[in-house]
């Protein structure tokens, strides 16, 4: 699993049938000192993240796993909310949800 | 899941009889932004997207998960057309 910031949203209406119904948010992977690191992509998402909030996803054959019984076509899963990080590089808090937008 | 652009399609006679019927578009990643990134990919599409479309590719086992590609050796596929990203 690594830790990440909700960046963005991707809308997509015409999707494979086993992603009907799933939102697809933009994550930018973070460091433990909680700075960009790597490529931004595309998650699934299981948390009802916000945008701005950090969130810990994880990769591979185990996101779609994160909805079982439902298995679909997905690489990459929020599957947490964090509230804070205790660690020796960490020192800037998580961020938090950003004010709803319409 | 990664964003990418159709740059190309795939022909191929001989192959997996699992793959026949199946489109193989090649991919370009591209960020958020829609600048091109490094490299390509060959992905078998999965919702009918079009040249120079804005996809979405899933990788690794996954890709066997989408409708369509059960029991295919396959290890990327389109599954959805990008209408929009927004950044926040």
């Amino acid at each position: 699993m690594q830790l990440g910031r909700v960046v963005g949203c991707v809308w997509a209406t015409v999707k494979n049938a086993s992603l009907e119904g799933y939102r697809l948010l933009l994550v930018q992977p973070l460091a433990a000192d909680l700075r960009d690191t790597g490529k931004r992509l595309v998650c699934t998402d299981w948390t009802g993240a916000g945008a701005g909030e950090t969130i810990y996803w994880v990769r591979g054959r185990e996101a779609s796993i994160a909805f079982f019984p439902d298995q679909p076509a997905s690489d990459a899963t929020i599957v947490g909310i964090v509230d804070s990080v205790h660690c020796a590089a960490t020192k800037s808090k998580p961020a938090r949800r950003q004010a709803e937008r319409h | 899941m990664i964003l990418a652009r159709v740059v190309g399609t795939v022909v191929a006679t001989r192959k997996d009889p699992r793959l026949e019927g199946k489109t193989l578009l090649v991919l370009k990643p591209v960020s958020p932004e829609g600048k091109d990134e490094a490299g390509y990919v060959v992905a078998v599409d999965t919702v009918g997207a079009g040249y120079r479309e804005r996809v979405i590719a899933v990788s690794g086992s996954s890709a066997r998960m989408a409708e369509g590609c059960k029991d295919v050796p396959v290890d990327t596929a389109i599954v959805g057309i990008v209408d929009d990203v927004s950044l926040d």
